[in-house]
């Protein structure tokens, strides 16, 4: 770059003490994956597209949800409906034209994880739930990447680093020290249950931008064996010291070959139930007999089907609309990932024991993956 | 013998409050245990355990005015 450019662009950051042209230059030549552009990826991607780091890969293979806008300060009320990631590189592209951006428009497994993965310095995690966390804190520890750790729900966040060793002790933590063992499924809410509010990720996000920013200029303290903790409503901060796990009996992949091969939704507690089906299930199903197909997603969440007609009673008002369901029906529930249809399924067989309903395996995600495979195979759909 | 807790997060909607006292214990084994019998729902063993910020991963001696913090796992983004 021409030097009286970057100047002009950078001098605000080149002019700090311990900061100036050398840190700028390994800016310039970093290459940082955010991994998941949502919440925390949206406020991570900004500052560090603004910041100059060379090449950022955004990985999400969601779409914009008019819930999301409350704090994805990425997108716009005309972005509804389009693929995140690329929406948020081709803002980011016009913030600074300069930068290089690559888009992962996928969901990450644990066959594409250490491809994707391995092309960068630094992993900012902007994940949603505990399977993608486990397994890209898996990755990153195999592949010997930094890995900038952020989560949130409600008023409270956590931020972290890892995967780097402290300057002083030569001591290296993972999120598998903080957390040997997952959390049961039904223990922790996600944001689309419990709320969060909106500027909460966009603090715990900005944090993690700083740590990034931090680690590859080698300025400061990065949280290093740290986690914070930070709530909105109290304003306190606590930091608190990682040290190594001694418990052995977590179970995590040794080599790229058992990742490879690892279930993380097994791993994460999901056993399973007699009460799901997939969607192929769930295809052969309707064009044999009359379905009563309930959507328990709450109102605007993305994407609608269109394969199959279907009501709508999101979970959060499941409890007192149960009744409208006509129970002579096979019934079958949808949402976004198969966790909240699995939950209506319950609550309506507490209530109406004989009753005769399913989960959809996988949710709509699962569905529109089938849907792509039906296509590509050329196979007809009857709506 | 007083040990001061912080609840966070799903915890603290367990206790009802984000800081509590507890009396007469000696260790984060003893706590817990106080701590379960009053509030069931922690049973479950989703958290980790700070004591005086440092986390910790197996039962450790407290002292007198020991700050034990319990932590769970939040996965939002």
């Amino acid at each position: 770059m021409d030097p009286k450019n970057k100047y002009r662009r950078y001098g605000r950051q080149i002019a700090l003490k311990d900061f100036g042209t050398e840190a700028q230059d390994k800016l310039f030549r970093a290459k940082v994956l955010v991994i998941g552009a949502g919440g925390l990826g949206c406020p991570a991607l900004q500052y560090l597209a603004a910041a100059g780091t060379g090449r950022i890969g955004i990985v999400d293979f969601d779409t914009v949800e008019i819930s999301n806008l409350q704090r994805q300060t990425l997108y716009a009320v005309e972005d509804i409906g389009k693929f995140k990631a690329s929406t948020a590189a081709e803002k980011l592209k016009s913030f600074n034209p300069e930068i290089q951006l690559e888009v992962f428009e996928v969901k990450l497994g644990t066959k594409n994880a250490l491809d994707i993965i391995a092309e960068y310095d630094i992993v900012t995690d902007g994940t949603d739930n505990f399977e993608t966390r486990y397994m890209v804190n898996d990755a990153c520890v195999l592949l010997h990447k930094p890995l900038v750790y952020g989560a949130v729900l409600r008023y409270e966040g956590q931020a972290g680093v890892f995967n780097i060793p402290d300057k002083k002790t030569w001591i290296i933590t993972n999120y598998r020290d903080l957390f040997p063992q997952p959390p049961k499924p039904e223990s922790v809410p996600s944001c689309n249950e419990a709320g969060v509010l909106g500027i909460l990720p966009g603090i715990i996000g900005t944090i993690q931008a700083a740590e990034t920013i931090k680690i590859i200029t080698g300025i400061g303290a990065p949280l290093c064996n740290k986690i914070i903790s930070y709530n909105v409503l109290s304003n306190l901060f606590y930091e608190f010291e990682v040290s190594p796990s001694e418990n052995k009996d977590t179970i995590a992949p040794a080599t790229k070959e058992e990742f490879t091969n690892f279930n993380y939704e097994w791993f994460c507690g999901y056993e399973g139930s007699s009460y799901e089906i997939s969607s192929e299930e769930l295809d052969a199903m309707r064009k044999k007999e009359d379905l009563f197909i309930i959507d328990v997603r709450e109102p605007d969440e993305l994407p609608a089907i269109h394969e199959f007609s279907y009501s709508t009673i999101p979970l959060s008002r499941f409890r007192e609309s149960a009744s409208s369901i006509p129970t002579g029906n096979k019934i079958i529930f949808f949402c976004k990932s198969g966790r909240r249809s699995l939950t209506a399924v319950n609550i309506l067989l507490e209530k109406y024991p004989q009753c005769e309903a399913y989960s959809l395996k996988g949710g709509v995600d699962a569905w529109g993956e089938y849907i792509k495979t039906l296509k590509k195979g050329e196979t007809s759909i009857s709506v | 013998m007083k040990i001061n807790v912080l609840a966070f997060g799903q915890i603290a909607d367990i206790t009802g409050k984000s800081e509590l006292e507890i009396f007469q214990v000696n260790s984060t084994g003893e706590l817990t245990q106080v701590l379960e019998k009053t509030y069931p729902q922690l049973k479950s063993g989703n958290f980790l355990i700070a004591v005086n910020k440092k986390i910790i991963q197996k039962n450790t001696e407290l002292h007198n005015e020991d700050t034990v913090a319990l932590l769970p796992p939040f996965s939002g983004g």
